[in-house]
């Protein structure tokens, strides 16, 4: 089967600073993608090249089995590109901009589509506003909205809720989501790792400009083993478990383990020593942990 | 070629929106020059004979015009594009180089023909209509002097990355260019070494051919001046067009 997204060995050098750094990645058709990693990472850089934004130094890159160079009309038509930066054309209004985007795609009379995807994304009540009126949210719906009236099988989102309100947030995942399952292949980067970890099938994390880890989501997050429990006690707990225990200014006591066993052991100490569990509250290990540990270690 | 429509399209209601700005001010512009100078110096100069200096004028005024609009559509719709970032919407569809060239420079060239056609008619009040003597010429440096600076205004709005160095460019290179041409006189009234120079400024056979369809009258041979003005379109263009294809300040 032909890769949604293929990358290998890409390179790519602004002045002093290496960007990318010999990156390979191959996204399935179908698939809901996460790119993470710090600012810098090369997340931008990595789309641009995918979109012909940036040309790269070395590597190849294909968009549904389309050379980005060769072939850029075609690597093009199959990708949908919502840009990092809040931008827009104040001459027009939102549903003009929508017609002149569908124009450089050479479609002209695309004003069905055009109407079910304002519909979607809430834009309908705005489409004879000039984008100049558009509040920061609204612009970012647009950008979706330009994205995507192309309808292309891969839709590339780079950050696409910084600064943007929850509601919003839902919102624009409910639709991305949904056109996720109707087929859309979706490449995400985002600094929320919470919407990875509830959005993304699989995930790179990149770093410098290298992948320092690529695996399915629920993988990485076996990856960590940081289990953590919140305690609340009558009393201190006997002095041979304080070494274990950390104190929290509100007076809970938390404990790591890798394994429920120690847990149990724990509990069980608790007990003999008389100390009584007023209250225990367990956090599961997240992407953030994992991202955490592998940023630090990479 | 539809993705070329498009951008034309674009392009064009991009100016047509502000026509006020786009093409009613430069009509004004024109139209005070050629109420001062006309007033200060009909009496006289008579630059060629039988020639009023009036209507010596107007042809030039015209130029001058077109080749300033022409300039400012591409150069400014380029730099207003990249300093806002919506550059990118017309970066990733795929339009492919020449689409992009010809679209901004068919924009530059009707927005140059407007305003040009609006000078003309305002000015036929002050002038006597005039009949033209060879139509053909003025077709042909209209057209070659629009494209030129046309194409020059997409290089400057390519290679420009804020407003003053467009400025610059506008100020120190296009504005030298088209008043030391002869919009305002002949140059054989000038001393023989500025003669000499202003042989080598191509706006000068632009405007001394456009001229020539109106007057009758040219300074130099017109068919010399249009392969000069076709020379300088074509090396412009192919010049836009390398740029274009390398991504030049446009892909990284
Ligand atoms: N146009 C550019 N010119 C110079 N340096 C750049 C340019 N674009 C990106 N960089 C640099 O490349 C690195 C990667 O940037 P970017 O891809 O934007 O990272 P991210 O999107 O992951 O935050 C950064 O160090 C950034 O400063
Ligand atoms: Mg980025």
């Amino acid at each position: 089967m032909t890769a949604a997204i293929h990358v290998a060995d890409l390179r790519k050098r602004f002045h002093s600073t290496q960007a990318l750094d010999g990156v390979s990645l191959d996204i399935q058709p179908g698939e809901f993608f996460g790119l993470l990693g710090p600012n810098g990472a090369g997340k931008t850089t990595l789309i641009s090249i995918l979109a012909g934004l940036a040309r790269a130094d070395a590597g190849e890159a294909r968009v549904m089995g389309h050379d980005v160079v060769r072939d850029y009309r075609q690597a093009r038509r199959a990708l949908g590109v919502v840009p990092q930066e809040l931008v827009h054309d104040p001459f027009f209004n939102v549903r003009e901009t929508l017609r002149i985007q569908s124009g450089y795609f050479g479609l002209r009379n695309n004003d069905d589509w055009i109407d079910e995807i304002m519909h979607h994304l809430d834009l309908t009540p705005h489409a004879g506003k000039n984008t100049q009126a558009l509040s920061g949210g609204m612009k970012r719906r647009l950008l979706v909205a330009q994205a995507l009236v192309h309808r292309p099988p891969v839709i590339v989102l780079d950050e696409p809720t910084a600064g943007v309100d929850v509601d919003l947030r839902r919102s624009l995942w409910a639709f991305v989501s949904r056109l996720n399952r109707e087929g859309h292949t979706v490449l995400l980067t985002t600094h929320y790792l919470e919407e990875a970890e509830a959005l993304c099938g699989r995930v790179a994390m990149l770093k410098a400009g290298r992948v320092v880890a690529l695996d399915a989501t629920r993988n990485l997050l076996k990856l960590t083993n940081e289990h953590c429990a919140q305690l609340r006690l009558d009393t201190a707990p006997p002095a041979d478990w304080q070494a274990r225990l950390q104190t929290g200014a509100d007076g809970d006591w938390r404990f790591s383990f890798g394994d429920y066993a120690e847990l149990e052991t724990l509990l069980a100490g608790l007990r003999a020593a008389g100390v009584q569990v007023k209250e225990m509250h367990l956090q599961e290990p997240d992407l953030e942990d994992v991202f955490t540990d592998i940023m630090k270690r990479a | 070629m539809s993705g070329f429509t498009a951008l034309f399209h674009k392009e064009m209601l991009r100016f047509w929106k502000v026509a006020v700005q786009t093409v009613v001010a430069p009509v004004v512009t024109a139209l005070l020059y050629l109420l001062i100078f006309s007033h200060v110096l009909e009496a006289h100069v008579e630059v060629y004979p039988g020639v009023s200096y009036t209507a010596f004028l107007v042809p030039g005024l015209v130029m001058m015009s077109m080749l300033q609009n022409a300039f400012s559509n591409s150069s400014s719709s380029l730099i207003q594009s990249k300093m806002q970032g919506n550059i990118v919407f017309v970066l990733l569809p795929p339009l492919s180089y020449m689409e992009f060239f010809l679209a901004y420079l068919w924009a530059a060239v009707i927005r140059g023909l407007v305003v040009g056609l609006g000078v003309w008619a305002v000015t036929l009040g002050f002038a006597s209509p005039q009949h033209l003597p060879h139509p053909g010429w003025l077709l042909a440096n209209a057209l070659l002097a629009c494209g030129m600076l046309g194409a020059l205004g997409i290089v400057a709005g390519i290679w420009a990355e804020k407003y003053d160095q467009l400025a610059a460019f506008q100020n120190f290179l296009i504005l030298p260019l088209t008043f030391l041409s002869g919009v305002f006189y002949s140059i054989h009234s000038l001393p023989p070494f500025w003669e000499a120079v202003s042989h080598f400024n191509p706006v000068f056979y632009l405007i001394d051919g456009f001229r020539y369809a109106f007057v009758g009258h040219s300074d130099a041979d017109p068919w010399f001046g249009l392969l000069v003005s076709t020379g300088c379109f074509v090396a412009i263009s192919a010049l836009t067009l390398i740029l274009l294809r390398s991504g030049y300040k446009l892909r990284h």
